[in-house]
Order: C-alpha cells, then sequence, then structure tokens
C-alpha cells in the first residue's frame, strides 16, 4: 500500500484495523490496483464476488477478507 | 419549479439563471465545495474573472483551474463573452499543452493559480478571485453563443477536444421533468470539467439549484459527511464512485430522494447494492457521452435499457448498426477542434458510439466497446496510446494492454510485454524491469492509464494477418 501511495503521490494515513478505508488516503483507482496487485500475489478477489452487505468498510474487515479467502 | 423551454430560444446562460432564480422561492441556491460557496445570484450579477474585457471578450479561452468550482465561476462568468470556452480536465499532460492552444486557437488561459506563471504558458494568464472582493462588473456580451469544449476522454496521442453548445448542452435537461416539492440540493462526485459533472452543474445552474462539489485532496467519506450536513436531496456519481461511497459509513448519512449513475456501464450489482441502501429515492442510470451527449436515462432498477427505446418517438433517435449504438440529436458534439479533425457524425447525422449492444428479449445489454477501449471507472483509456508508450521503453519488443475486470473501477488498464532480451516472469529482474516501464508510463500518461499490472510474455497472440490479436484472452 505504501508503494501504490508513493506512486499516485497520496498520503497515506497510519493503518490500524478501525481505519475507514476511504480515511486510508487511497482513492478508488489506488484500491483499484491493490486488488489487482493482491490477486497477482495470491491468486484470489475476494472482493469481486461479496455480498452488498459484507464489502469491508475498514482497514481491519480488508484484511480479514483476504486471510479468509486465503485459508 | 418550471423547467426552461428549450425551444424558447435564449441559450445565454446568464438569463437562464436569472429566469431561474426569478422563479424560484426559499433558500439561496450556492455552488460549494466545501472551501468556498458562491451565492446564484453572485455569480449572475458580477465577473469573476481578473482581466481587461478586450482580453476576453470575442476571444478563445483555455480554463485551466485547480478547483472544479474556479471552472464553474469561470463559465458563469464568460460565457456569451467568450467566443470559445474551452474547459480543461486536471490531468491534461504538460506535453500536449501546445498542441491543444494550437487546435483551440487560444488567445489566453484563464486559471485560478498563484503559481500559474511557472506552467511557462505561451499566453497572458488572467486570474480567476471569488474571495469577498473578487466579484467585478460583467463583461460585454458578444451577439453569438459561445462555444463550449470538452476533451472527449478517451483518445489515442493527444487530446481530443469537442465543441457543443450551450443550447445542446442543456437540452436533456431543459426536456426532463421539472422538479417537484422542494427544490433538490444536488451533490456529485463528478468532476463538473469532464461531460457528466457539467451536466450537474448546468442542472444546477439553469435550475437555480444548490450544487456541492468536491474540492481537491477531499476524500469520498469527508465528502458525504458535508454533503449529509447539507440534506442533499439528488447525488450523482458514476457506478465508481457508487462502488466507493457503498464501502463508507457515511454513505448512511445521506438520505437522497434521487440518486443517478451514469458515465460508464452501470451493471445489476451496483444497482442493487444502491436499492438496498436507498430504498425509498428514486434511481436512475443514464446513457450519455461527451461526443453523442445525453442519450437516455433508465428507471427501471434494471441494468440495460428497453429495446423499446429505440423505435420511440422523441430528439433523441438511435439505431444499431454492426451492434454498436447509433445516436442522432440536438444534443451531439458540432465538430471536434483541429485542422485535420474528422467530422463528429456520419454523413447521416448519426454518431457512432462505438458501443456495442446484445439483445435478450425486450431488453438491449452494453458487451464493451466496438474499439477495444478500456472504461476505468468512467474515464476511458485506448490501449493503443499506452502500447505506444510502453512500446518506446528500452528493452521492450512489444506490448498489448488490455481491460482487466476489477470490483472497483469496473476495469483497470492491464498489459502484456514482450522484451528483447527474455525476461522470467517473476523474481527480481521482473520487479525491477517492471518498475522501469512504469516510472516511463507515469510521466507521459495520466494516472487511470498506467497499467496497474506489468506481465512479462514470451509471446503475443497475432491473427492470420498478422495484426496483435486484441480479442484472445
Amino acid at each position: 500500500m505504501r508503494a501504490i501511495a508513493k506512486e499516485q503521490g497520496r498520503h497515506l494515513a497510519l493503518l490500524h484495523d478501525d481505519l475507514a478505508l476511504l480515511d486510508s488516503g487511497f482513492d478508488s483507482l489506488c484500491f483499484a490496483i491493490l486488488v489487482v496487485r493482491l490477486e497477482d500475489s495470491f491468486g484470489v478477489d475476494p472482493l469481486g464476488d461479496v455480498e452488498a452487505e459484507d464489502v469491508p468498510k475498514t482497514f481491519g474487515e480488508f484484511v480479514h477478507l483476504y486471510d479468509h479467502a486465503l485459508a | 419549479m418550471r423547467s426552461p423551454d428549450p425551444d424558447s430560444g435564449t441559450s445565454r446562460l446568464r438569463e437562464l439563471m436569472q429566469a431561474a432564480l426569478a422563479a424560484s422561492a426559499g433558500a439561496a441556491p450556492v455552488l460549494d465545495d466545501g472551501v468556498d460557496a458562491l451565492a446564484l445570484p453572485a455569480l449572475v450579477e458580477h465577473a469573476w474573472v481578473e482581466a481587461p474585457q478586450d482580453a476576453v471578450r470575442g476571444r478563445n479561452l483555455l480554463l485551466m483551474t485547480r478547483r472544479p468550482l474556479s471552472a464553474a465561476v469561470a463559465l458563469c462568468s464568460l460565457d456569451s463573452v467568450a467566443n470559445r470556452l474551452v474547459i480543461v480536465p486536471p490531468d491534461l499532460v504538460k506535453a500536449n499543452l501546445a498542441g491543444v492552444i494550437e487546435d483551440a486557437e487560444a488567445h489566453a488561459i484563464i486559471h485560478d493559480d498563484l503559481d500559474h506563471d511557472t506552467l511557462d504558458a505561451p499566453l497572458p494568464g488572467y486570474r480567476i478571485r471569488f474571495g469577498a472582493d473578487g466579484g467585478g462588473p460583467r463583461f460585454a456580451e458578444i451577439d453569438h453563443a459561445s462555444e463550449w469544449c470538452l476533451f472527449t476522454s478517451g483518445t489515442t496521442g493527444p487530446p481530443k477536444m469537442v465543441a457543443h453548445s450551450l443550447a445542446g448542452l442543456i437540452d436533456a435537461i431543459a426536456r426532463g421533468a421539472a422538479a417537484e416539492g422542494e427544490p433538490p440540493v444536488w451533490a456529485t462526485f463528478y468532476d463538473v470539467r469532464r461531460y457528466g459533472g457539467l451536466q450537474m452543474l448546468l442542472r444546477a445552474l439553469v435550475g437555480g439549484h444548490t450544487l456541492h462539489m468536491m474540492a481537491p485532496g477531499e476524500n469520498l467519506s469527508q465528502f458525504l459527511t458535508r454533503i449529509a450536513a447539507a440534506s442533499v436531496t439528488h447525488v450523482a456519481g458514476t457506478p465508481t464512485h457508487w462502488r466507493s461511497a457503498l464501502t463508507t459509513r457515511e454513505i448512511s448519512g445521506i438520505a437522497p430522494r434521487y440518486v443517478r449513475l451514469s458515465g460508464e456501464v452501470a451493471d445489476q450489482s451496483v444497482l442493487d447494492r444502491l436499492a438496498e441502501q436507498f430504498p425509498s429515492a428514486s434511481r436512475g442510470h443514464a446513457y450519455a457521452s461527451t461526443e453523442a451527449g445525453v442519450g437516455f436515462e433508465v428507471t427501471d432498477g434494471r441494468e440495460g435499457f428497453p429495446a423499446a427505446f429505440l423505435t420511440r418517438p422523441g430528439v433523441v433517435e438511435m439505431k444499431l448498426e454492426a451492434d454498436t449504438l447509433r445516436v442522432r440529436s440536438p444534443r451531439i458534439a458540432s465538430r471536434y477542434l483541429g485542422a485535420d479533425a474528422p467530422s463528429v457524425a456520419e454523413p447521416d447525422g448519426f454518431v457512432d458510439t462505438g458501443d456495442i449492444i446484445e439483445q435478450r428479449g425486450d431488453r438491449l445489454y452494453f458487451m464493451g466497446r466496438s474499439n477495444g477501449v478500456i472504461n476505468v471507472g468512467g474515464l476511458k483509456v485506448h490501449p493503443e496510446e499506452v502500447e505506444a508508450v510502453i512500446n518506446r521503453c528500452p528493452g521492450v519488443r512489444m506490448s498489448r494492454v488490455k481491460g482487466r475486470a476489477n470490483p472497483i473501477t469496473g476495469a483497470i488498464v492491464a498489459a502484456d510485454v514482450v522484451m528483447l532480451e527474455p525476461t522470467p516472469a517473476l523474481g527480481d529482474l521482473a520487479r525491477e524491469k517492471r518498475e522501469l516501464i512504469l516510472e516511463h508510463c507515469r510521466e507521459s500518461l495520466a494516472a487511470f492509464k498506467v497499467p496497474a499490472s506489468v506481465k512479462f510474455v514470451e509471446t503475443l497472440p497475432m491473427t492470420a494477418a498478422g495484426k496483435l490479436d486484441r480479442r484472445a484472452a
């Protein structure tokens, strides 16, 4: 995420579980790139098939979604 | 509230705003980006551009602003004053400025930047000011309508500009149903310097309504908090904006009566999520493009659009030819700017939108772009443009750029690259070379055009004719 923030000239907030994703300093393009890089590294795109109510809103939920997909 | 009569004649922004303000009762409408709020009456009464009248009247002007709000203010001050108003989007690459000035036959730059002088533009610059002391006397109007020019978002090579008239730009607004009940309070995630956002701006201006827009550096959560406090009733954005907004906690703070999507294909999942979030709001997804103007709006909550739209009477005529959608209406752009520019419409007056349509039953669905254009969150990317940049990188033999499905922006740019020297797909060497290519891309392409992934491959698929096979997965 640091690398993407640097590439896109954005300031990354201090990451913690309760941080709302949109307060992280990332815009939708940054998240789109992050999802691609995670898929390239881990072979999963869990965000592609989540239901509306399960869309992660915080950094903790985002990490959990990937943990769960890789478990 | 009354809608302006599309056939009444006047298409001067000032007169349309005056008429709307005279007809509206209640709170004073404003344009607000969270930093400044400008009252619509003040925009009608004063000019907010510091320039000698001769420098702007009858001239061709580039509006190059840091803030979307400044562009809006400049448009109010300069419509019917300038001969041509060219609204420059924020991501114009500096190297393309000279070509833009030439094609636009520009005389001056209107800006809001204290550091404007560092731009080294070969034209005089005049500043937009809207502090308490910013308003000056209005400039004298010219006797013809100003040409309003926008950049097309998907062009290979140097940017292309299309010319519209204000009458064409507001035609869909003027023919729309008048708002009922309390006057709407609009908010838009769009940048008003592009077609979709400009529609929202004009809707507010000629309707006499408040519009909340984003300021540079503001994120969606902050914007949602701000518009919740302002009790917005009408909110517009692309499916990508909405997908992002729906991930925030702050989304539950707004309760709009109307939500609107346009700029890219609205799929069923984003429509369903919006229905879940705003069960009592009316929802519409609109089809529009910078060249073809506003086509139609779909309000039944389903993706695609009814096949009956092709045959219904109205000012917008549509037909399918070779499976792509063609549109003819008073809302299409009049021409591209530039000496050798092709015409926007075909000889029969229809614009080929390049959108491939498939019919299933009585419904028509969007199936992608005939020219392979990738739509990244509403912004169009021509694969050829990105390939050309990659192919100029030292060590690259050839590349193929394609769209890759993405849960946030709908699609994102991905590149397959063949190097002169065999390069492994993984490892430090690959990482190093990938970084070189990306750095090169970031220097000459807007951020949304830079590949999110670069994969090294040994060969690329070819067609029998020896061309890069763009259809192969």
